[in-house]
């Protein structure tokens, strides 16, 4: 047999049919639906006459229209209010498992998923959303899809697909003290680029990816797109076994074991073919901070601005001049005199509870910086707020002069009340640095969640080691 | 799905590479749960002056007189040629959806992003991919000459110039009979619901917990 990439037998297990015009008929398993990307897909069912193949592979979430805030739970905005009911409608219509906003187990889907255990290894995951590729991290093939897509996955179970080439990101030695699973995929970033990875699927590996909690393999493979690559995925080990461990959704008894053995083998054999292989080292990463309007545009802490004179490529070129007069930055400006407007800790990237314990470890015992008009801190989810307040994080956030919020993807994208003003600037935890991403005129430097604390209690960016 | 076999059509030149599917449509004109009406938001935040908000009348609003689709001699635009990686980020359908509204059908770059990619197929929009070369040459004609139009033959794979040059293109085979056909993907795939059934019950054998 010939060796194969995790990708390929991901593949192979959920190929239903090749057909002989080139495309290839896949199975998915989980669809995971949330109220933006939905509704015209549930409109198309209904004016086609068509019912879900499979509501038990369903679970539905409003998260990107939820408010944050601790003291309303009503929605003011009355469009947002219409997406979410019709999300609750098209549910309760079909049958479909839904976290409505009341339930505690509401929160972002990407981090529900995992949560329940329904992502699990080996399967196939798709939902209207791009940062999907996050599921990959145990061992899945995960992507996002567009909505008339999910119309399809919905009405057949299926997906009309045609396979992408296999890349290896190999990340050797180990990451220097307080380089977290964020500074690692902003900086494969910055090493292949926007569109490094269209076309690819992506498997991360190597000890450094090996030594990764779940949470901080989650956070690499949801960066994917901002890569290129709609998949990212990390193989199976013993961490990817014990993490599904009695969760709601997982299997029980016997046929857990079955499962966890057969998990086993999500991984690339020896020998298996790369279209392209990059390796990196783990010791040549140090903490990230974007500068522009790119996920790309990335530099480490002690480094400045880049100067658009040095690019020699006019596209890019004149793409770094937009970004830095968007940004209203100067090249060559130290990274860590960049002072900052609001902080924000949150999104389907970073708002796990490692993520809380290792922001609230550093803001333990000190304050925000009066020049910071806002540091808010969203927890992915209803359980994952309800850990937090059962470790006494969230008290540790309050003192140190954090808002402490509801769950919901909040100011990662702002379309919630969460948004930043014309001109603020931002440190954020999130996953897109686009102009207008938070807000219109807002302006967002992406970094990892000790990185957004120590830059609120510092006021503008700093090593958090020297903090 | 509208079809799509030829267009004649006058092109419009966006010259900034990675554009994202933000700036294409703005997150809050997503709260919609129709799949029509973004046309009059497509690149609102470069296009107005102002902050666009979904319901708001869109005619009475100041546009941005240095951004290019406000130009007059761009006006009634039908293809779109911009540069590489269009279409990143997030997979919102509503990208393609205000491109097609605002009357796009045809988008030239040298590389666009998946999701993007895969969905202007599902909306009757064509995006054509064509070396870095042939797009700044593009470019250097569109900006010369005022009016600038082409004629688009999916069948054939070509474009016809003003100067009656040919460009051939690359196009995927299924891709291209649906849009040449106007296909609905889903009644094909459920065509093949023996198929399907036929595997779910050769998968549940061997992994159960995916169907308990």
């Amino acid at each position: 047999m010939n060796p194969k990439t995790l990708y390929d037998k991901l593949w192979d297990q959920h190929l239903v049919e090749d057909d002989p015009n080139g495309t290839s008929l896949i199975y998915i398993d989980r669809h995971l639906v949330h109220e933006v990307t939905s509704p015209q897909a549930f409109e198309g069912l209904h004016l086609a006459g068509r019912k879900p193949w499979k509501t038990s592979s369903m679970l539905a979430v409003p998260d990107h229209n939820v408010p944050t805030t601790v003291d309303n739970s009503e929605i003011d905005d009355p469009v947002s209010r219409l997406q979410i009911q019709t999300l609750d409608q098209n549910c309760n219509h079909f049958g479909i498992t839904e976290f409505g906003m009341s339930d505690p187990r509401q929160g972002i889907v990407h981090v529900i998923g995992p949560e329940q255990g329904a992502t699990l290894p080996g399967m196939t995951i798709v939902c209207g959303d791009s940062h999907t590729s996050t599921h990959g991290a145990f061992g899945a093939l995960a992507f996002g899809i567009g909505t008339s897509e999910v119309e399809h996955v919905m009405a057949t179970q299926c997906l009309i697909s045609q396979k992408s080439r296999n890349m290896r990101i190999w990340v050797s030695g180990e990451l220097n003290p307080g380089v977290t699973a964020k500074d690692l995929v902003l900086h494969i970033i910055g090493v292949i680029g926007t569109a490094g990875g269209t076309g690819y699927a992506i498997e991360f590996a190597g000890p450094v990816v090996e030594a990764l909690s779940m949470e901080g393999r989650m956070t690499v493979c949801n960066m994917t797109i901002e890569a290129g690559a709609r998949a990212g995925m990390i193989g199976v080990d013993q961490t990817t076994i014990d993490y599904f461990k009695g969760r709601p959704y997982s299997p029980k008894g016997d046929m857990w074991e079955q499962a966890a053995q057969s998990w086993k083998d999500l991984n690339s054999d020896e020998n298996a073919h790369f279209d392209t292989q990059i390796e990196i080292d783990g010791f040549d990463i140090l903490p990230q901070v974007t500068w522009g309007t790119s996920p790309e545009m990335v530099v480490s802490i002690g480094d400045t601005v880049p100067d658009p004179d040095q690019e020699s490529d006019p596209v890019k070129r004149e793409g770094m001049e937009n970004a830095l007069r968007y940004m209203g930055l100067e090249a060559g400006t130290p990274m860590n005199e960049i002072g900052l407007d609001l902080v924000f800790i949150g999104s389907c990237t970073n708002s796990r509870i490692e993520d809380l314990r290792a922001a609230a470890k550093l803001a333990k015992g000190r304050q925000v910086s009066d020049t910071i008009k806002q540091a808010m801190v969203v927890p992915g989810s209803g359980l994952v707020k309800r850990q937090a307040e059962s470790e006494g994080l969230h008290q540790v956030f309050i003192d140190a002069g954090f808002e402490w919020r509801n769950p919901g993807c909040s100011m990662c994208l702002a379309m919630n009340s969460d948004q930043l003003k014309p001109g603020e600037r931002c440190a954020s935890t999130s996953n897109r640095n686009f102009e207008g991403r938070q807000g219109q005129g807002g302006r967002t430097h992406l970094v990892s969640p000790v990185m957004a604390v120590a830059a609120a209690i510092a006021g503008h960016f700093t090593d958090p080691a020297r903090l | 799905m509208e079809k799509f076999t030829t267009l004649e059509g006058k092109v419009m030149p966006l010259d900034r590479a990675n554009i994202d599917t933000d700036a294409i449509i703005p997150k809050q004109f997503l709260k919609s749960i129709k799949r029509s009406g973004f046309g009059p938001n497509l690149f609102d935040e470069w296009r107005y002056l102002d902050h666009g908000e979904p319901g708001r009348d869109n005619s009475s609003r100041p546009l941005n007189p240095d951004f290019i689709m406000n130009t007059p001699r761009y006006q009634n635009s039908q293809i779109l040629l911009t540069r590489e990686n269009f279409g990143c980020g997030s997979s919102r359908e509503h990208a393609p959806w205000a491109l097609l509204d605002y009357g796009f059908r045809c988008i030239i770059a040298p590389s666009f992003a998946d999701i993007f990619f895969n969905n202007c197929f599902k909306n009757g929009i064509l995006p054509i991919v064509f070396n870095d070369k042939v797009v700044e040459n593009l470019f250097d004609q569109v900006e010369d000459q005022s009016g600038f139009t082409i004629r688009v033959d999916l069948q054939n794979q070509n474009i016809e110039l003003p100067d009656g040059e040919i460009l051939e293109f690359e196009v995927d085979s299924f891709r291209k009979h649906a849009l040449l056909n106007g296909l609905d993907d889903i009644g094909l795939t459920l065509q093949k619901a023996d198929v399907i059934r036929d595997y779910e019950a050769r998968r549940a054998n061997e992994a159960p917990w995916l169907f308990s």
